[in-house]
């Protein structure tokens, strides 16, 4: 029997093969944590009364959730972060100025790569599958399990196998791909179990929309989800001074589940509340005419630069209506270096958005456009669940950047084909 | 080891940004998490007197989302004793192995009614509700996760294995 992505990955790294469903103690290439999960993590650490972590390279620290500290006791927090990198001599420590959101900053700096085994406590950490590594969604303790020892458990998880064939269509991308497999699993229809894309399509998903994809994989309660390596990933890392050798799945490897998905006949999505999992084709939302009081367009998901390119696409020379108040963040120093370069940046501001530094902010109703009662967004982000963005009376729609765009100068969700 | 409680009934779904509201991470103390354990579920749930030794009975998909181990420590420091789910989402079903917060998956919770007084055992599988005198059989841990709930979790773990191999 052949091999998914994911032994060929774990075996490659445990030094002999592993099987589905056998638990391994695991040395990791990096472990991550933020400013919410790390501090349960550093003190835990301290608990143990050991002086030094295993190896502070492999520890990476973002504080991003709560960034630009949003009061003193989040400021708290990321001080005892900066502090404990300081004093183990952890490096990739990113501070406010050199920061993004964790997971836009890592591939993009070249700090994780194809093949890396990584440990994240934030649960889109899954969102490195896009270049063929198995990365993975854990919590504080496991982090500090890395930093006594260096390894982490995993239990080599079943597949399934998500086939894709096609191109997308106009105003159609990584996005709605995959809140459509979202809604065809269910929340927790991948539960346990990573998702691994194959099939002819792939070479039609650019790097960008294949890390909006991967970073959706756990709200199918994917455990990750996996792009091959091909020349697109090879072309991404070559530009970080990275060499990655092309890896795919074995064609006789065993898969617990297939889903086929066209890309071709995909319309853009829209999920509604309160689950990531209630999307819908936008001709059909659009017929209800849901008015909306903002807009977010970034995050983790959706905030790098073919999405803001995709947005400006649809905002340049128009405003966004004066009901609607739109906050665009892009995903780190590097993106907004370059939305300002491009131009988007200034089709933004004439647009009447509100351009944020680097942040979670919004997204997990943190600060930086917080949602009052009664309220409704529309969101690039990955959740909607009760009270994400703010009260627990107020609802988030979400989308892909182009629809977000749209619906912020129509005034009510709608389609970009129609302004 | 057995453990007998009060149930609180929840339903399917209920995510990690309900179990423990974003708006309170700007902590990690549980003793002030546990103030606003399962807020957005059941506001004022984690402040009330009845909570301390109860168990708290939920659907499928049992601490979904984001993966905040201030989630399971703010039900653990409320002084939850137990939580039985027909099935957890994986990163919260790890976290409370790590963190020594016992879990129970059972198939099927329709013998527990909220307010129920309920007794589980450990060792043999077996919940039995006092009120009604029902039964409902539970399988064991993989070994793996055995392991750690003896070592009393994670850390203690990771500190066993480096002073055994350092000897
Ligand atoms: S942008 Fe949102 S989903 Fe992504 S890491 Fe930040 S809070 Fe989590």
């Amino acid at each position: 029997m052949g091999m998914t992505l994911t032994e060929k990955i774990l075996s490659d790294k445990y030094g002999r093969e592993v099987k589905q469903g056998e638990y391994i103690l695991l040395e990791v290439d990096i472990a991550l944590a933020n400013d919410i999960t790390a501090p349960i993590a550093i003190e835990e650490f301290y608990k143990t009364r050991l002086s030094k972590v295993y190896n502070p390279d492999q520890i990476v620290l973002v504080p991003d959730h709560f960034v630009p500290n949003k009061d003193i006791r989040s400021a708290m927090q990321v001080k005892m972060i900066r502090e404990f990198a300081k004093e183990q001599g952890i490096e990739k420590f990113f501070e406010l100025g050199t920061m993004g959101i964790e997971h836009v900053l890592l591939p993009e700096q070249g700090i994780v790569k194809s093949g890396d085994v990584v440990v994240g406590a934030d649960s889109h950490t899954c969102t490195y599958g896009a270049l063929g590594a198995f990365s993975t969604g854990v919590g504080s303790t496991d982090i500090a399990g890395v930093y006594i020892m260096g390894k982490a458990w995993f239990k080599v998880p079943e597949v399934i196998d998500v086939y894709v064939e096609g191109k997308f269509g106009k105003y159609v991308s990584g996005k709605d791909f995959v809140l459509k497999l979202i809604s065809t699993l269910g929340v927790s229809g991948a539960n346990y179990k990573a998702m691994e894309f194959r099939g002819p399509g792939i070479k039609n998903i650019s790097m960008d929309s294949r890390f909006t994809i991967s970073n959706m994989a756990i709200e199918a309660g994917g455990k990750t989800g996996i792009f091959p390596v091909d020349e697109i990933t090879q072309t991404y890392e070559e530009e970080r001074g990275i060499i990655a050798e092309q890896l795919s799945a074995d064609d006789d490897a065993y898969y617990i589940k297939q889903i086929e998905l066209k890309l071709g006949d995909l319309e853009p999505q829209v999920a509604i509340p309160f689950l990531p999992s209630n999307s819908k084709d936008i001709s059909e939302i659009e017929k209800r005419r849901v008015r909306i009081d903002q807009v977010v367009i970034g995050s983790c998901t959706n905030g790098r630069m073919e999405d803001l390119r995709a947005a400006a696409s649809i905002l340049k020379g128009k405003k966004i209506d004066k009901n609607v108040r739109c906050i665009i963040i892009p995903g780190s120093q590097q993106v907004y270096k370059e939305a300002v370069k491009e131009g988007l940046v200034d089709i933004f501001v004439d647009a009447n958005c509100a351009v944020s530094t680097p942040t979670c902010g919004p997204c997990l109703g943190g600060h930086m456009g917080v949602l009052a009662d009664g309220e409704v967004a529309i969101s690039t982000t990955n959740r909607n669940f009760v009270g994400r963005m703010g009260h627990t009376g107020s609802k988030v729609y979400l989308s892909s950047p182009v629809v977000a765009a749209a619906s912020g100068i129509k005034g009510y969700i709608s389609s970009p084909e129609n302004l | 080891m057995e453990i007998k409680g009060k149930v609180f009934v929840f339903g399917n779904d209920v995510n990690t940004d309900e179990i423990i509201p974003a708006r309170y991470l700007y902590t990690h103390n549980p003793q002030e998490l546990a103030k606003y354990c399962m807020e957005d579920a059941r506001p004022g749930f984690g402040k009330r007197d009845d909570i301390k030794g109860g168990i708290i009975v939920a659907g499928e998909n049992f601490g979904c989302g984001s993966s905040r181990e201030h989630a399971p420590i703010s039900i653990k420091a409320a002084g939850i004793s137990c939580v039985i789910a027909k099935s957890f989402a994986r990163i919260f079903l790890r976290n409370c192995i790590n963190i020594g917060l016992p879990i129970v998956e059972v198939k099927d919770t329709a013998i527990f009614k909220e307010g129920d007084i309920i007794s589980i055992d450990f060792n043999k599988g077996i919940i039995i509700n006092e009120n009604t005198g029902k039964r409902l059989e539970f399988g064991s841990y993989p070994d793996f996760m055995k392991e750690i709930i003896s070592h009393g979790g994670w850390i203690n773990y990771a500190k066993n294995l480096i002073k055994g191999e350092k000897e």
